[in-house]
């Protein structure tokens, strides 16, 4: 009787396995197949933009990238005579970028590093509040106040830079016209692109090991000797990625660009002049009335575009994920 | 007796000596006002003149009579970093200045087209150069709520799940899939409205409608609700997943019954944040979005209006009226977008609770 009790008590042997339940298995393969989305989605949006703009590189070569000419007209005929060239609009993008750079980065750097070394508590909780409020602000508010508040008075700017600094070359203008200039736009992009830039500025500022900022002071250094020695060197390739962030925004902004911008194809290296060129407004100002041709030359256009800030963005967050893990 | 003295309600006064004395912020102060008193005066001595000019001049007065006071008092090296103090203080200055701006001037012009049926009536009758007591954004409101609903109801799984795969699978590809993710949110929101246009409209019948500009959205979406998923996930601590195995959980059971419901208010925040990131974006609606000026209610076929289309609309309409109403409209998406960030710092100040 007991010996058959003791039988019913006692469980079967059970094997060890580290086998994974089914449910296990289920829930790891849905995981490992869709976090390739983002994968497919990048590759999708490679492969149909230049599936579809493949007959206005194969059409115009070389000259799609270098050529300045945009120009689609329907002949005699009733044929479609066509040549595309991004020339003006390549050179155009990268002057406002730079522009943007020029005056971002150095106010962004400035701006980290009154938040990180100078602010009051309070003030520095409420000033990060605001980077980041700045950062969610639409970009068609930055369009239309760039357009009617900040038009006029950069045009003004544009005179006085004119009148003392015009006789460097990129600065003069054939003739006096500075509305809409690049000069503008670059202004524009630069407030857009100061939230990025100084808040991974100033999180990498934020990670400077305390001994050396302690041990700067402890040999004398005033703040600025400390910021000079210590967090400078230290948030270097930090704040160098976050401008990078910073182009890679710059590069694909539309809405605000096309807002303040008189988008003409021409190069034009004035940058105070009142005309130039923007891969990713001109896709906007074009499509509208674009012939079929036309429409698969801006799918091109945009490839260019894709393909331009995609490798300043890898690039950039390399940079930003070795700041960041070195400082850790 | 010293000692006795010293209570809560008594305590000794704590000694703060990194604090300005009075008499160190007097010269201070004077050097301010005086750089004020100076700036005004140039300025209207001199032929320079306007905001900049007082600007620049206060500057360079202030910062100035500063590093004198640092000099004689402290010598060459205070002096200098006086003058790096100023110089950091007038960059953050610059740098806020447009934040006042923006909003000062939204607040202003955009009241100017508000009353209360800006609310209630679409623009099917109205047109962009009526008067402003006619006509509204109700029509873009309801595109808006649209696209913000399809958007995350398409973004919000692919996003979640990527998010778990990097921090429950933590599997080989996970640089490589961070990479990606990382590479994504760069991605101009004008490629992801052409990219839509190309792959589902060009060669097609299909016209624009709410679904395709949810589809262009929830591209932009994606990589940040995945990084902010992916940061509150991390921020669950180790130990309940420990001790969910340890109580012979599966990891599905673990993930779905533990970890998942103690990132909840995170993951509401990512969501939230996602929607702030694509709800002013206008360029990807021009290609998807079709036209409509009055309430469509389908959202799979004809075309939507949406808050940054009726803004976009308004200023290319260009006359007085047309942007007056666009900043109408940007007024109104600017309260959606703000309070979206309230809400979001509200569900962010704690990121993972545990009951």
């Amino acid at each position: 009787m007991s010996s058959t009790l003791i039988e019913r008590v006692l469980p079967q042997k059970r094997a060890l396995t580290t086998k994974p339940r089914p449910s296990d298995v289920a829930f790891r393969s849905v995981l490992n197949v869709m976090s390739y989305s983002s994968l497919l989605i990048l590759a999708a949006i490679g492969g149909f933009l230049a599936f579809r703009g493949f007959g206005a590189f194969k059409e115009n070569g070389l000259g799609f990238i270098t050529h300045a000419e945009w120009s689609s007209l329907v002949g005699d005929n009733g044929k479609e005579i066509s040549s595309f060239g991004l020339g003006a609009m390549i050179t155009g993008t990268l002057i406002i970028s730079s522009i943007a750079l020029v005056i971002g980065v150095p106010l962004s750097v400035l701006t980290a590093l009154y938040l990180t070394f100078y602010a009051p508590e309070r003030l520095r909780r409420l000033l990060v509040t605001v980077v980041d409020l700045m950062a969610s602000f639409p970009s068609i508010l930055y369009g239309i106040w760039g357009f009617i508040v900040l038009s006029p008075m950069a045009t003004y700017w544009a005179k006085l830079i004119f009148k003392y600094l015009g006789w460097i070359p990129f600065l003069s203008v054939p003739t006096p016209a500075f509305d809409r200039s690049p000069f503008l736009a670059g202004i524009v992009l630069s407030i857009m692109i100061i939230p990025i830039v100084t808040s991974v500025s100033r999180e990498i500022f934020a990670q400077t090991p305390l001994e050396r900022i302690q041990a700067a002071y402890a040999l004398g250094a005033t703040r600025w000797g400390m910021i000079r020695a210590v967090a400078l060197p230290f948030g270097a390739s930090g704040v160098v990625g976050g401008a990078m962030l910073g182009l890679g925004r710059a590069l694909g902004e539309t809405v605000a660009v096309y807002s303040v911008l008189n988008i003409v194809f021409k190069i034009n290296w004035h940058v105070l002049y009142g005309y130039g060129g923007n891969i990713a407004s001109m896709i906007v100002q074009k499509f509208g009335e674009a012939s079929f041709t036309e429409k698969k030359a801006l799918l091109a256009a945009g490839f260019v575009l894709f393909v331009m800030t995609l490798l300043v963005n890898m690039v950039a967050n390399t940079v930003v994920s070795r700041a960041v893990k070195s400082g850790k | 007796m010293t000692t006795a003295s010293i209570t809560a309600k008594n305590p000794v006064a704590p000694r703060k000596p990194w604090k300005a004395t009075k008499a160190e912020l007097i010269p201070v102060v004077g050097a301010l006002a005086l750089a004020a008193i100076l700036d005004v005066v140039v300025v209207a001595v001199t032929p320079m003149k306007g905001k900049l000019a007082y600007a620049l001049l206060f500057f360079i007065f202030a910062a100035g009579l500063q590093m004198a006071l640092k000099w004689r008092n402290l010598g060459r090296r205070a002096a200098i970093d006086s003058l790096a103090g100023s110089v950091a203080i007038a960059g953050a200055a610059i740098a806020f200045t447009p934040v006042l701006s923006l909003l000062a001037t939204t607040v202003i012009k955009g009241a100017k087209g508000l009353y209360p049926g800006f609310f209630i009536h679409d623009m099917s009758v109205a047109n962009y150069q009526s008067p402003l007591n006619q006509g509204g954004v109700v029509q873009a409101i309801v595109g808006t709520l649209y696209l913000i609903v399809l958007a995350t109801a398409i973004s919000l799984p692919l996003s979640v799940l990527t998010a778990l795969y990097l921090t429950e699978i933590r599997g080989k590809a996970s640089g490589f899939i961070q990479f990606l993710v990382q590479a994504m949110s760069g991605i101009p929101s004008v490629v992801a409205g052409i990219f839509i246009y190309s792959a589902l409209l060009l060669t097609t019948s299909l016209r624009g409608s709410t679904i395709m500009a949810a589809l262009a959205l929830a591209i932009l979406m994606i990589p940040t609700v995945t990084r902010t998923a992916q940061e509150v996930l991390l921020l669950v601590p180790e130990d309940l997943r420990e001790a969910g195995l340890a109580l012979g959980a599966t990891q599905w059971k673990t993930v779905a019954t533990i970890v998942v419901p103690a990132a909840r208010n995170g993951l509401i925040t990512a969501v939230i944040l996602g929607v702030a990131r694509i709800a002013g974006e206008t360029a990807p609606l021009l290609f998807t979005l079709g036209v409509s000026n009055k309430i469509n209610w389908n959202p799979f076929s004809g075309g939507q209006s949406a808050l940054p289309y009726y803004v976009w609309s308004g200023l290319g309409d260009g006359t007085e009226l047309g942007i007056d109403r666009a900043w109408s409209g940007i007024l109104v998406l600017l309260m959606l977008v703000l309070t979206l960030f309230v809400v979001a710092r509200i569900f962010g100040t704690r990121k993972v609770k545990i009951k």
